[in-house]
Protein backbone atom coordinates (compact mmCIF):
# COMPACT_ATOMS: atom_id res chain seq x y z
CA UNK A 1 0.00 0.00 0.00
CA UNK A 2 2.76 2.24 0.62
CA UNK A 3 4.35 1.57 -1.98
CA UNK A 4 1.15 3.08 -4.47
CA UNK A 5 1.33 6.09 -2.40
CA UNK A 6 4.99 6.70 -3.34
CA UNK A 7 3.78 5.81 -7.14
CA UNK A 8 1.04 8.13 -6.97
CA UNK A 9 2.96 11.12 -6.15
CA UNK A 10 5.58 10.19 -8.47
CA UNK A 11 2.84 10.45 -11.38
CA UNK A 12 1.76 13.82 -10.56
CA UNK A 13 5.06 14.99 -10.41
CA UNK A 14 5.58 13.43 -13.59
CA UNK A 15 2.40 15.37 -14.72
CA UNK A 16 4.06 18.57 -13.01
CA UNK A 17 6.92 18.26 -15.37
CA UNK A 18 5.21 17.83 -17.88
CA UNK A 19 2.60 20.86 -18.20
CA UNK A 20 5.01 23.14 -16.17
CA UNK A 21 6.22 25.12 -19.87
CA UNK A 22 2.52 24.66 -20.75
CA UNK A 23 1.98 26.69 -17.28
CA UNK A 24 5.13 29.11 -18.18
CA UNK A 25 4.34 29.91 -21.83
CA UNK A 26 0.19 30.73 -20.60
CA UNK A 27 1.85 32.39 -18.15
CA UNK A 28 3.55 34.75 -20.26
CA UNK A 29 0.69 35.91 -22.35
CA UNK A 30 -0.35 37.88 -19.36
CA UNK A 31 2.94 39.00 -18.68
CA UNK A 32 3.12 43.29 -19.01
CA UNK A 33 6.25 43.72 -20.77
CA UNK A 34 6.74 46.91 -23.04
CA UNK A 35 8.02 45.36 -26.35
CA UNK A 36 8.65 42.31 -27.26
CA UNK A 37 11.31 40.84 -24.78
CA UNK A 38 9.55 38.47 -23.19
CA UNK A 39 11.57 36.63 -20.84
CA UNK A 40 11.36 38.29 -17.06
CA UNK A 41 7.83 38.82 -15.46
CA UNK A 42 6.50 42.60 -15.24
CA UNK A 43 3.31 42.61 -14.08
CA UNK A 44 -0.32 41.02 -15.05
CA UNK A 45 -1.98 42.50 -18.34
CA UNK A 46 -4.77 41.35 -20.58
CA UNK A 47 -3.49 43.71 -23.06
CA UNK A 48 -2.00 41.33 -25.24
CA UNK A 49 -5.11 39.26 -25.85
CA UNK A 50 -6.63 42.90 -26.96
CA UNK A 51 -3.55 42.56 -29.27
CA UNK A 52 -3.55 39.33 -30.35
CA UNK A 53 -3.64 39.86 -34.22
CA UNK A 54 -1.17 42.64 -33.98
CA UNK A 55 1.44 40.80 -35.84
CA UNK A 56 0.22 41.02 -39.60
CA UNK A 57 3.14 38.19 -40.50
CA UNK A 58 2.35 36.23 -37.46
CA UNK A 59 -1.49 35.85 -38.23
CA UNK A 60 -0.81 35.18 -41.23
CA UNK A 61 1.23 32.15 -40.31
CA UNK A 62 -2.01 31.20 -38.59
CA UNK A 63 -4.32 31.40 -41.34
CA UNK A 64 -2.28 29.39 -43.35
CA UNK A 65 -1.58 26.76 -40.62
CA UNK A 66 -5.20 26.42 -40.23
CA UNK A 67 -6.25 26.37 -43.91
CA UNK A 68 -3.79 23.69 -44.55
CA UNK A 69 -4.64 21.19 -41.44
CA UNK A 70 -8.67 21.60 -42.65
CA UNK A 71 -7.32 20.25 -46.11
CA UNK A 72 -5.27 18.04 -44.63
CA UNK A 73 -8.13 16.92 -42.40
CA UNK A 74 -10.74 16.18 -45.44
CA UNK A 75 -8.50 14.49 -47.53
CA UNK A 76 -6.68 12.40 -45.38
CA UNK A 77 -10.32 11.85 -43.37
CA UNK A 78 -11.30 10.48 -46.97
CA UNK A 79 -8.45 8.29 -48.25
CA UNK A 80 -7.73 7.10 -44.38
CA UNK A 81 -11.29 5.83 -43.93
CA UNK A 82 -11.27 4.43 -47.36
CA UNK A 83 -8.36 2.13 -46.37
CA UNK A 84 -8.87 1.84 -42.71
CA UNK A 85 -12.46 0.51 -44.02
CA UNK A 86 -11.09 -1.73 -46.35
CA UNK A 87 -8.79 -3.00 -43.98
CA UNK A 88 -11.12 -4.03 -41.15
CA UNK A 89 -14.22 -5.12 -43.50
CA UNK A 90 -12.48 -7.29 -46.15
CA UNK A 91 -10.04 -10.38 -46.23
CA UNK A 92 -8.13 -9.79 -49.81
CA UNK A 93 -4.85 -10.47 -51.45
CA UNK A 94 -1.76 -6.97 -50.41
CA UNK A 95 -3.85 -6.11 -47.40
CA UNK A 96 -1.07 -7.32 -45.71
CA UNK A 97 1.29 -4.94 -47.96
CA UNK A 98 -1.44 -2.26 -47.10
CA UNK A 99 -0.42 -3.14 -43.51
CA UNK A 100 3.48 -3.10 -43.81
CA UNK A 101 2.92 0.51 -45.68
CA UNK A 102 0.76 1.83 -43.01
CA UNK A 103 2.87 0.88 -40.17
CA UNK A 104 6.06 1.95 -41.95
CA UNK A 105 4.49 5.59 -42.95
CA UNK A 106 3.89 5.80 -39.23
CA UNK A 107 7.31 4.97 -38.10
CA UNK A 108 9.74 6.41 -40.46
CA UNK A 109 11.29 9.38 -39.05
CA UNK A 110 9.68 12.55 -40.02
CA UNK A 111 12.72 13.98 -41.10
CA UNK A 112 13.44 11.68 -43.75
CA UNK A 113 9.92 11.73 -44.97
CA UNK A 114 9.91 15.53 -45.14
CA UNK A 115 13.73 15.60 -46.64
CA UNK A 116 12.78 12.79 -49.49
CA UNK A 117 9.66 14.71 -50.62
CA UNK A 118 11.60 17.92 -50.70
CA UNK A 119 13.95 15.78 -53.39
CA UNK A 120 10.95 14.82 -54.99
CA UNK A 121 9.80 18.64 -55.66
CA UNK A 122 12.85 19.80 -56.39
CA UNK A 123 13.84 17.37 -58.63
CA UNK A 124 10.03 17.37 -60.38
CA UNK A 125 10.69 21.10 -60.48
CA UNK A 126 7.38 21.87 -58.37
CA UNK A 127 7.36 25.20 -56.34
CA UNK A 128 7.21 24.64 -52.97
CA UNK A 129 4.16 26.29 -50.90
CA UNK A 130 0.62 25.64 -49.60
CA UNK A 131 0.21 22.68 -51.94
CA UNK A 132 3.58 20.93 -50.89
CA UNK A 133 3.00 21.19 -47.55
CA UNK A 134 -0.55 19.67 -47.85
CA UNK A 135 0.31 17.17 -49.98
CA UNK A 136 3.03 16.46 -47.55
CA UNK A 137 0.51 16.46 -44.37
CA UNK A 138 -2.05 14.09 -45.68
CA UNK A 139 0.47 11.97 -46.80
CA UNK A 140 1.74 11.38 -43.33
CA UNK A 141 -1.84 11.47 -42.11
CA UNK A 142 -3.47 8.85 -43.43
CA UNK A 143 -2.19 5.69 -42.19
CA UNK A 144 -3.43 7.28 -38.52
CA UNK A 145 -6.87 7.71 -39.45
CA UNK A 146 -6.27 4.51 -41.23
CA UNK A 147 -5.66 3.00 -37.90
CA UNK A 148 -8.50 4.48 -36.03
CA UNK A 149 -10.93 3.91 -38.34
CA UNK A 150 -10.05 -0.32 -38.73
CA UNK A 151 -10.19 -0.27 -34.72
CA UNK A 152 -13.91 0.91 -35.03
CA UNK A 153 -14.43 -1.58 -38.70
CA UNK A 154 -13.37 -4.37 -36.40
CA UNK A 155 -15.27 -3.78 -33.56
CA UNK A 156 -18.59 -3.50 -35.78
CA UNK A 157 -21.83 -5.35 -34.73
CA UNK A 158 -22.19 -7.10 -37.80
CA UNK A 159 -25.91 -8.06 -36.68
CA UNK A 160 -27.17 -4.19 -37.54
CA UNK A 161 -25.95 -4.78 -41.42
CA UNK A 162 -27.35 -8.23 -41.59
CA UNK A 163 -30.66 -6.75 -39.96
CA UNK A 164 -30.85 -4.09 -42.38
CA UNK A 165 -30.52 -6.22 -45.36
CA UNK A 166 -33.23 -8.65 -44.14
CA UNK A 167 -35.27 -6.16 -44.22
CA UNK A 168 -34.56 -5.95 -48.01
CA UNK A 169 -31.98 -2.92 -47.42
CA UNK A 170 -29.58 -3.09 -50.91
CA UNK A 171 -26.36 -2.80 -49.56
CA UNK A 172 -25.81 0.47 -50.41
CA UNK A 173 -28.20 1.46 -48.34
CA UNK A 174 -27.24 -0.41 -45.82
CA UNK A 175 -23.79 0.86 -46.46
CA UNK A 176 -24.91 4.75 -45.75
CA UNK A 177 -27.95 4.54 -43.53
CA UNK A 178 -26.90 1.79 -40.88
CA UNK A 179 -22.73 1.15 -41.59
CA UNK A 180 -21.62 4.76 -41.98
CA UNK A 181 -23.38 6.06 -39.33
CA UNK A 182 -21.75 3.65 -36.89
CA UNK A 183 -18.56 4.53 -37.93
CA UNK A 184 -18.75 8.02 -38.34
CA UNK A 185 -17.27 8.90 -34.78
CA UNK A 186 -14.42 7.17 -35.68
CA UNK A 187 -13.86 9.28 -39.28
CA UNK A 188 -14.11 12.26 -36.79
CA UNK A 189 -12.13 11.52 -34.74
CA UNK A 190 -9.49 10.61 -37.25
CA UNK A 191 -9.71 13.93 -38.74
CA UNK A 192 -9.54 15.71 -35.88
CA UNK A 193 -6.11 13.68 -34.85
CA UNK A 194 -4.94 14.81 -38.97
CA UNK A 195 -6.21 18.12 -38.32
CA UNK A 196 -4.40 18.52 -34.76
CA UNK A 197 -1.07 16.16 -36.49
CA UNK A 198 -1.03 19.24 -39.32
CA UNK A 199 -1.59 22.34 -37.42
CA UNK A 200 1.23 21.44 -35.07
CA UNK A 201 3.53 19.46 -37.51
CA UNK A 202 6.91 21.24 -37.66
CA UNK A 203 10.01 18.76 -39.53
CA UNK A 204 7.92 18.06 -42.52
CA UNK A 205 7.26 21.39 -42.98
CA UNK A 206 10.23 22.93 -42.51
CA UNK A 207 11.04 20.77 -45.52
CA UNK A 208 8.06 21.23 -47.89
CA UNK A 209 7.49 24.78 -47.15
CA UNK A 210 9.91 26.87 -49.66
CA UNK A 211 9.51 30.72 -48.71
CA UNK A 212 5.79 29.80 -47.17
CA UNK A 213 5.77 30.54 -43.71
CA UNK A 214 3.12 28.68 -40.99
CA UNK A 215 2.32 29.09 -37.06
CA UNK A 216 5.53 26.72 -36.16
CA UNK A 217 7.92 27.62 -38.96
CA UNK A 218 7.28 31.52 -38.03
CA UNK A 219 7.80 31.04 -34.07
CA UNK A 220 10.98 28.98 -35.00
CA UNK A 221 12.05 31.79 -37.39
CA UNK A 222 11.32 34.18 -34.55
CA UNK A 223 12.99 32.28 -31.74
CA UNK A 224 16.26 34.16 -32.33
CA UNK A 225 14.90 37.51 -31.82
CA UNK A 226 12.78 36.25 -29.01
CA UNK A 227 9.18 35.55 -28.77
CA UNK A 228 6.08 38.15 -28.62
CA UNK A 229 3.66 37.24 -26.18
CA UNK A 230 1.33 36.87 -28.86
CA UNK A 231 2.36 33.68 -29.65
CA UNK A 232 1.87 33.04 -25.78
CA UNK A 233 -1.41 34.24 -26.60
CA UNK A 234 -1.82 32.45 -29.62
CA UNK A 235 -0.25 29.24 -27.81
CA UNK A 236 -2.59 29.38 -25.19
CA UNK A 237 -6.04 30.04 -26.91
CA UNK A 238 -5.10 26.58 -29.72
CA UNK A 239 -4.63 25.07 -26.15
CA UNK A 240 -7.61 25.96 -24.58
CA UNK A 241 -9.52 25.51 -27.88
CA UNK A 242 -8.29 21.80 -28.20
CA UNK A 243 -8.72 20.80 -24.46
CA UNK A 244 -12.57 21.76 -24.34
CA UNK A 245 -12.96 19.62 -28.02
CA UNK A 246 -11.49 16.78 -26.03
CA UNK A 247 -12.92 17.26 -22.96
CA UNK A 248 -16.69 17.95 -24.80
CA UNK A 249 -15.86 14.42 -27.06
CA UNK A 250 -14.82 12.46 -23.96
CA UNK A 251 -18.12 13.53 -22.06
CA UNK A 252 -20.22 12.87 -24.96
CA UNK A 253 -18.63 9.35 -25.84
CA UNK A 254 -18.82 8.51 -22.03
CA UNK A 255 -22.45 7.32 -21.87
CA UNK A 256 -22.55 5.30 -24.89
CA UNK A 257 -19.45 3.12 -23.91
CA UNK A 258 -21.00 2.48 -20.75
CA UNK A 259 -24.04 1.14 -22.66
CA UNK A 260 -21.60 -1.07 -24.80
CA UNK B 1 -21.97 -8.95 -61.50
CA UNK B 2 -22.45 -8.04 -57.42
CA UNK B 3 -19.56 -10.79 -56.65
CA UNK B 4 -17.26 -9.07 -58.82
CA UNK B 5 -17.89 -5.77 -57.41
CA UNK B 6 -17.56 -7.25 -54.22
CA UNK B 7 -14.44 -8.44 -54.84
CA UNK B 8 -13.48 -5.72 -56.03
CA UNK B 9 -14.40 -3.10 -53.06
CA UNK B 10 -11.58 -3.76 -51.02
CA UNK B 11 -8.99 -2.48 -53.81
CA UNK B 12 -11.49 0.19 -55.14
CA UNK B 13 -11.46 1.74 -51.35
CA UNK B 14 -7.81 1.46 -50.92
CA UNK B 15 -6.99 2.65 -54.32
CA UNK B 16 -6.93 6.50 -53.74
CA UNK B 17 -4.75 6.57 -50.19
CA UNK B 18 -2.51 3.28 -51.11
CA UNK B 19 -1.59 5.90 -54.13
CA UNK B 20 -1.50 8.71 -52.46
CA UNK B 21 1.24 7.39 -50.00
CA UNK B 22 2.86 5.35 -52.80
CA UNK B 23 3.29 8.79 -55.03
CA UNK B 24 4.18 10.56 -51.74
CA UNK B 25 5.68 8.15 -49.30
CA UNK B 26 7.40 5.59 -51.56
CA UNK B 27 8.45 6.85 -54.47
CA UNK B 28 10.72 10.14 -52.22
CA UNK B 29 12.14 7.43 -51.04
CA UNK B 30 13.94 6.28 -54.18
CA UNK B 31 14.08 9.86 -55.54
CA UNK B 32 16.68 10.40 -52.47
CA UNK B 33 18.50 7.21 -52.94
CA UNK B 34 18.67 7.81 -56.40
CA UNK B 35 19.86 11.94 -55.51
CA UNK B 36 22.18 10.44 -53.21
CA UNK B 37 24.38 8.92 -56.04
CA UNK B 38 23.94 11.98 -58.54
CA UNK B 39 26.96 14.98 -58.67
CA UNK B 40 26.62 18.26 -59.58
CA UNK B 41 24.41 21.04 -58.37
CA UNK B 42 21.32 22.96 -57.93
CA UNK B 43 21.84 25.75 -60.49
CA UNK B 44 23.23 23.53 -63.25
CA UNK B 45 21.42 20.14 -62.77
CA UNK B 46 22.41 16.91 -61.06
CA UNK B 47 23.47 13.77 -63.23
CA UNK B 48 23.11 9.86 -61.89
CA UNK B 49 27.44 9.11 -61.90
CA UNK B 50 26.76 6.33 -58.96
CA UNK B 51 28.84 7.99 -57.08
CA UNK B 52 29.30 6.26 -53.88
CA UNK B 53 32.38 8.72 -52.43
CA UNK B 54 29.28 10.82 -51.57
CA UNK B 55 28.58 8.43 -48.90
CA UNK B 56 32.33 7.72 -47.65
CA UNK B 57 32.97 11.34 -47.10
CA UNK B 58 29.34 11.88 -45.44
CA UNK B 59 29.85 9.08 -43.53
CA UNK B 60 33.39 10.77 -42.57
CA UNK B 61 32.55 14.04 -42.22
CA UNK B 62 29.99 13.93 -39.89
CA UNK B 63 30.34 10.57 -37.92
CA UNK B 64 30.58 12.54 -34.23
CA UNK B 65 27.04 13.64 -35.20
CA UNK B 66 25.81 10.71 -36.46
CA UNK B 67 27.32 8.98 -33.51
CA UNK B 68 26.44 11.43 -30.78
CA UNK B 69 22.38 11.15 -32.15
CA UNK B 70 22.68 7.98 -31.88
CA UNK B 71 23.82 8.03 -28.27
CA UNK B 72 21.39 10.63 -27.39
CA UNK B 73 18.42 8.96 -28.84
CA UNK B 74 19.56 5.78 -27.11
CA UNK B 75 20.04 7.16 -23.52
CA UNK B 76 16.72 9.22 -23.85
CA UNK B 77 15.07 5.67 -24.96
CA UNK B 78 16.67 4.17 -21.61
CA UNK B 79 15.36 7.11 -19.19
CA UNK B 80 11.79 6.76 -20.99
CA UNK B 81 11.76 3.49 -19.83
CA UNK B 82 12.63 4.12 -16.48
CA UNK B 83 10.58 6.96 -16.08
CA UNK B 84 7.44 6.14 -17.82
CA UNK B 85 6.90 2.38 -16.49
CA UNK B 86 6.38 3.43 -13.05
CA UNK B 87 3.94 5.47 -14.13
CA UNK B 88 1.69 3.57 -16.53
CA UNK B 89 1.84 1.07 -14.13
CA UNK B 90 -0.09 3.00 -11.38
CA UNK B 91 -2.10 4.51 -14.03
CA UNK B 92 -3.17 0.34 -14.89
CA UNK B 93 -3.26 -1.04 -11.49
CA UNK B 94 -4.63 1.97 -9.21
CA UNK B 95 -5.97 4.29 -11.55
CA UNK B 96 -9.42 2.99 -10.87
CA UNK B 97 -12.02 5.12 -12.37
CA UNK B 98 -9.76 7.83 -13.39
CA UNK B 99 -7.76 5.86 -15.61
CA UNK B 100 -8.95 8.09 -18.81
CA UNK B 101 -8.12 11.52 -17.06
CA UNK B 102 -4.69 10.67 -15.76
CA UNK B 103 -4.21 9.70 -19.41
CA UNK B 104 -5.69 12.67 -20.48
CA UNK B 105 -3.28 14.39 -17.85
CA UNK B 106 -0.43 13.23 -20.04
CA UNK B 107 -1.22 13.92 -22.88
CA UNK B 108 -2.14 17.84 -21.99
CA UNK B 109 1.07 19.38 -23.10
CA UNK B 110 0.44 18.07 -26.67
CA UNK B 111 -2.44 20.45 -26.94
CA UNK B 112 0.67 23.02 -26.87
CA UNK B 113 3.05 23.25 -30.52
CA UNK B 114 6.31 21.46 -29.86
CA UNK B 115 8.51 23.75 -30.86
CA UNK B 116 6.50 26.31 -28.32
CA UNK B 117 7.29 24.07 -25.69
CA UNK B 118 10.51 23.21 -26.27
CA UNK B 119 11.40 27.38 -26.62
CA UNK B 120 9.67 27.32 -23.12
CA UNK B 121 11.93 25.12 -21.62
CA UNK B 122 14.64 27.64 -22.95
CA UNK B 123 13.11 30.11 -21.22
CA UNK B 124 12.78 28.30 -17.65
CA UNK B 125 16.30 26.73 -17.92
CA UNK B 126 17.98 29.77 -18.97
CA UNK B 127 20.52 30.86 -16.69
CA UNK B 128 19.29 33.89 -15.22
CA UNK B 129 15.88 32.51 -15.44
CA UNK B 130 13.13 31.06 -12.85
CA UNK B 131 14.73 27.62 -11.82
CA UNK B 132 18.90 29.02 -12.31
CA UNK B 133 18.58 32.45 -11.17
CA UNK B 134 17.24 32.04 -7.26
CA UNK B 135 19.53 29.02 -6.93
CA UNK B 136 22.54 31.25 -8.12
CA UNK B 137 21.66 34.26 -5.74
CA UNK B 138 21.82 31.88 -2.41
CA UNK B 139 24.94 30.56 -3.58
CA UNK B 140 24.16 27.02 -4.31
CA UNK B 141 25.14 26.92 -7.50
CA UNK B 142 27.98 28.96 -9.09
CA UNK B 143 27.79 31.88 -10.92
CA UNK B 144 29.47 29.72 -14.46
CA UNK B 145 26.74 26.82 -13.77
CA UNK B 146 24.54 26.30 -16.52
CA UNK B 147 21.94 23.76 -18.25
CA UNK B 148 20.88 25.12 -21.37
CA UNK B 149 23.92 24.01 -24.14
CA UNK B 150 24.63 20.25 -22.38
CA UNK B 151 24.10 17.49 -23.22
CA UNK B 152 21.58 17.09 -20.26
CA UNK B 153 19.51 19.68 -21.82
CA UNK B 154 19.44 18.12 -25.16
CA UNK B 155 18.60 14.58 -23.30
CA UNK B 156 16.16 15.76 -20.91
CA UNK B 157 14.42 17.99 -23.71
CA UNK B 158 13.90 14.59 -25.69
CA UNK B 159 12.50 13.20 -23.08
CA UNK B 160 10.28 15.51 -21.68
CA UNK B 161 9.20 15.80 -25.52
CA UNK B 162 8.46 11.83 -26.36
CA UNK B 163 7.52 10.72 -22.52
CA UNK B 164 3.87 9.99 -23.34
CA UNK B 165 5.11 8.39 -26.86
CA UNK B 166 5.85 5.69 -23.77
CA UNK B 167 3.57 5.59 -21.26
CA UNK B 168 0.57 5.10 -23.48
CA UNK B 169 2.38 1.43 -24.97
CA UNK B 170 3.17 0.22 -22.04
CA UNK B 171 0.22 1.60 -20.47
CA UNK B 172 -2.33 -0.55 -23.00
CA UNK B 173 0.21 -3.57 -22.80
CA UNK B 174 -0.06 -3.66 -18.75
CA UNK B 175 -3.39 -2.50 -18.40
CA UNK B 176 -4.20 -5.71 -20.94
CA UNK B 177 -2.91 -8.19 -17.83
CA UNK B 178 -5.68 -9.86 -15.96
CA UNK B 179 -5.35 -9.19 -12.21
CA UNK B 180 -6.41 -13.21 -11.96
CA UNK B 181 -2.89 -14.19 -13.51
CA UNK B 182 -1.25 -11.92 -10.65
CA UNK B 183 -3.53 -13.87 -7.88
CA UNK B 184 -2.80 -16.84 -9.31
CA UNK B 185 1.10 -16.09 -9.01
CA UNK B 186 0.85 -15.35 -5.36
CA UNK B 187 -1.12 -18.24 -4.47
CA UNK B 188 1.63 -19.92 -5.73
CA UNK B 189 4.28 -17.79 -3.49
CA UNK B 190 5.90 -15.52 -5.38
CA UNK B 191 6.90 -12.80 -3.77
CA UNK B 192 5.92 -9.53 -4.93
CA UNK B 193 9.06 -9.04 -6.73
CA UNK B 194 9.17 -12.58 -8.30
CA UNK B 195 5.40 -12.17 -8.95
CA UNK B 196 6.44 -8.41 -10.93
CA UNK B 197 9.81 -9.88 -12.38
CA UNK B 198 8.27 -13.08 -13.99
CA UNK B 199 4.99 -11.84 -14.68
CA UNK B 200 4.36 -8.31 -14.98
CA UNK B 201 7.39 -7.47 -16.66
CA UNK B 202 7.55 -10.48 -19.60
CA UNK B 203 3.76 -8.94 -20.29
CA UNK B 204 4.57 -5.95 -20.29
CA UNK B 205 7.29 -6.48 -22.91
CA UNK B 206 5.66 -5.94 -26.16
CA UNK B 207 4.46 -2.33 -25.05
CA UNK B 208 7.57 -1.47 -24.31
CA UNK B 209 8.76 -2.41 -27.65
CA UNK B 210 6.21 -0.77 -29.04
CA UNK B 211 7.23 2.52 -26.87
CA UNK B 212 10.57 2.16 -27.92
CA UNK B 213 9.91 1.96 -31.48
CA UNK B 214 7.74 4.94 -31.19
CA UNK B 215 10.62 7.41 -29.51
CA UNK B 216 13.93 5.84 -30.51
CA UNK B 217 13.68 6.56 -34.05
CA UNK B 218 12.41 10.01 -33.83
CA UNK B 219 14.87 10.79 -31.29
CA UNK B 220 17.58 10.49 -32.67
CA UNK B 221 16.39 11.98 -35.65
CA UNK B 222 15.23 14.88 -34.45
CA UNK B 223 16.67 18.61 -34.39
CA UNK B 224 14.38 20.95 -32.82
CA UNK B 225 15.42 19.84 -28.63
CA UNK B 226 19.44 20.17 -30.33
CA UNK B 227 18.70 23.24 -31.45
CA UNK B 228 16.98 24.95 -29.47
CA UNK B 229 18.06 24.01 -26.23
CA UNK B 230 21.77 22.70 -27.30
CA UNK B 231 24.92 24.52 -28.47
CA UNK B 232 27.86 23.19 -30.85
CA UNK B 233 29.02 20.88 -28.93
CA UNK B 234 25.66 18.90 -29.08
CA UNK B 235 25.02 19.24 -32.76
CA UNK B 236 23.02 16.13 -33.71
CA UNK B 237 22.67 14.22 -37.51
CA UNK B 238 19.45 16.02 -38.04
CA UNK B 239 20.65 19.48 -37.73
CA UNK B 240 23.34 18.51 -40.24
CA UNK B 241 20.93 16.94 -42.80
CA UNK B 242 18.47 20.09 -42.28
CA UNK B 243 21.34 22.51 -42.68
CA UNK B 244 22.72 20.79 -45.77
CA UNK B 245 19.00 20.92 -47.50
CA UNK B 246 17.66 24.09 -46.49
CA UNK B 247 21.02 26.47 -45.83
CA UNK B 248 23.91 24.84 -48.48
CA UNK B 249 22.03 22.79 -50.25
CA UNK B 250 24.35 20.24 -50.91
CA UNK B 251 21.59 17.69 -52.09
CA UNK B 252 23.31 15.02 -52.38
CA UNK B 253 25.25 14.65 -49.29
CA UNK B 254 22.66 15.43 -47.24
CA UNK B 255 20.06 12.40 -49.22
CA UNK B 256 23.44 10.35 -48.41
CA UNK B 257 23.15 11.47 -44.65
CA UNK B 258 19.35 10.96 -44.65
CA UNK B 259 19.84 7.09 -46.03
CA UNK B 260 22.55 6.50 -43.52
CA UNK B 261 20.55 7.74 -41.05
CA UNK B 262 17.78 5.73 -41.81
CA UNK B 263 19.43 2.46 -42.47
CA UNK B 264 21.76 2.45 -38.94
CA UNK B 265 18.11 3.02 -37.11
CA UNK B 266 16.41 0.37 -39.42
CA UNK B 267 19.25 -2.32 -38.23
CA UNK B 268 18.96 -1.01 -34.62
CA UNK B 269 15.60 -1.54 -34.59
CA UNK B 270 15.60 -5.33 -36.36
CA UNK B 271 18.41 -6.00 -33.97
CA UNK B 272 16.77 -4.84 -30.90
CA UNK B 273 13.55 -7.13 -32.53
CA UNK B 274 15.81 -10.22 -32.84
CA UNK B 275 16.92 -9.94 -29.58
CA UNK B 276 13.78 -9.30 -28.02
CA UNK B 277 12.28 -12.48 -30.07
CA UNK B 278 10.42 -12.14 -33.58
CA UNK B 279 6.74 -13.01 -32.40
CA UNK B 280 6.14 -9.64 -30.33
CA UNK B 281 7.37 -7.49 -33.22
CA UNK B 282 5.03 -8.82 -35.69
CA UNK B 283 2.16 -8.20 -33.24
CA UNK B 284 3.28 -4.75 -32.70
CA UNK B 285 3.09 -4.22 -36.40
CA UNK B 286 0.42 -6.25 -36.83
CA UNK B 287 -1.28 -3.97 -34.23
Amino acid sequence: MRNSRALHIYTWVVVAWLTLPVAVMIAFGFNDTPGRYNQTWEGFTLKWYGRVFGIDALTEALLVSLVIAIITAVVAGALGTGIGYALGRYRFRGSGTVNLILFAAMSAPELVMGASLLTLFVSMGVGLGVTTISVAHIMFSISFVSVVVRARVLTLDRSLEEAAADLGATGWTTFWRVTFPLILPAVGSGMMLAFALSIDDFVVTNFTAGTTVTFPLWIWGATRVGLPPQVNVMGTLIFAVGVLIAVLSGVRSRPRRRRG
Amino acid sequence: MSRLRRNLAPYLLVLPGGLWLLLFFAVPMITMLSLSLQQGDIVNGYAFTGHWQTYVDAIGNYRTQLFRSLLYGAIATIALIVLAFPVAYWIAFYGGRRKATYLFLLLLPFFVSFVLRTISWRQILTDEGPVLGPLKDIGLLGDSFHVLGTPFAVIAGLVYNFLPFMVLPVYVALERIDPRVIEAARDLYADPATAFRKVILPLALPGVFAGVLMTFVPASSDYVNSAVLGSSSTTMIGQVIQAQYLATADYPTASALSFVLMAVLLIGVFTYARALGTEDVMKVAAR
